[in-house]
């Protein structure tokens, strides 16, 4: 939700790394977006076409990796990833249970031409 | 030359930094932030009216308001005893960090010990715009119905306080409690909660105690 300002931050994030290794192109971005995190990949796409332009990440393409989230059972400690039948536990059926992981949101590697 | 580079890092928007400027610039100044998200409609106004005159004169404390439009808020604020600043974001659905470090550069910060910022009417967006406070509090009211938690589980996932507001009006409206606090102890286990109502003052006593005590940084 509202992604511009995000894909503002990974064009600032991909320049400054290509701009470190002297690239004359950035190809692809490598992104990481956790099971919860609220960001949008078509959002992002929108928004990367147009403030990538005339800059050297011009044409680069977005790779989206979705992380699952982790959760933890309060009641018996199973750790698991949801699935389509919601969050209870699979394991005791406990509705206690915490959010362990899934709200990352990073880069984790671009593709430069030197 | 093709060339794979290993970058990872967190994608943390131009928001995120100012914020944790933000942030840095209340601890320096030893005042203690509060950020106040909520339906418009839900009582975020009266409870810091109220909480402003339970808190006065021992605990200064400042009020950030947030709106689209009109001083309406702040004037509450002020009238109720406090030093208020509005910010009109003339169109933005949330406060945003880079707004509360203009404001904040205004005001003599060492003068208070608690600021309650009031942020947009909204369910959604606020969730995602940190300010730099130390403590995200959401009010809840009961004539929303009870099945917000599900249907909003970013802003329900993120506070730190949950304050169920409108209590008075259970009788006359449907709302199943034990529905709404499962739904919230999914999101959020072990979340603080106060069940009260500013219009009647029951509930108010527990709110202002954890208040307090947070101001205290205790």
């Amino acid at each position: 939700m509202h992604e511009l300002s995000v894909t503002e931050s990974i064009l600032e994030i991909s320049l400054r790394h290509a701009n470190q290794a002297n690239a004359k192109r950035i190809t692809n971005l490598y992104l990481v977006i956790g099971q919860f995190a609220s960001i949008v990949d078509d959002s992002v796409q929108f928004y990367w076409d147009i403030v990538s332009k005339e800059t050297i990440a011009s044409g680069a393409i977005l790779h989206f990796r979705r992380l699952p989230a982790t959760l933890s059972c309060s009641e018996c400690n199973h750790q698991y990833s949801p699935d389509n039948n919601g969050f209870s536990c699979p394991n005791c059926k406990s509705d206690r249970v915490k959010v362990i992981s899934g709200e990352e949101f990073f880069m984790e590697a671009i593709d430069i031409e030197t | 030359m093709a060339k794979n580079i290993l970058v990872v890092e967190n994608i943390l928007s131009a928001n995120d930094r100012v914020a944790a400027e933000n942030r840095t610039i209340f601890d320096v100044a030893g005042v203690k932030v509060f950020n106040l998200m909520a339906s418009p409609g839900a009582g975020k106004t009266s409870l810091i009216e109220q909480t402003i005159k339970r808190m006065l004169p021992v605990i200064k404390l400042a009020v950030i308001d947030g709106d689209i439009a009109t001083n309406l808020d702040a004037d509450r604020a002020a009238a109720a005893g406090a030093f208020a600043v509005q910010i009109n974001t003339g169109g933005e659905c949330h406060l945003d960090a880079i707004m509360i470090n203009s404001a904040i550069k205004q005001m003599n910060l060492k003068n208070f010990s608690l600021i309650i910022i009031e942020n947009v009417g909204n369910l959604v967006c606020p969730a995602s715009f940190q300010l730099g406070s130390h403590k995200s509090v959401l009010i809840a009211s009961i004539p929303e119905g009870d099945d917000k938690p599900y249907k909003y589980p970013g802003m329900y996932r993120g506070v730190d306080a949950l304050v169920i507001n409108k209590i008075d009006l259970l009788p006359y409206v449907p709302f199943n409690m034990d529905y709404f606090c499962k739904g919230v102890e999914i999101l959020n286990p072990g979340l603080v909660t106060f069940p009260l109502s500013c219009k009647t003052g029951e509930g108010l006593e527990s709110w202002i105690e954890w208040i307090t005590g947070n101001a205290r940084g205790r």
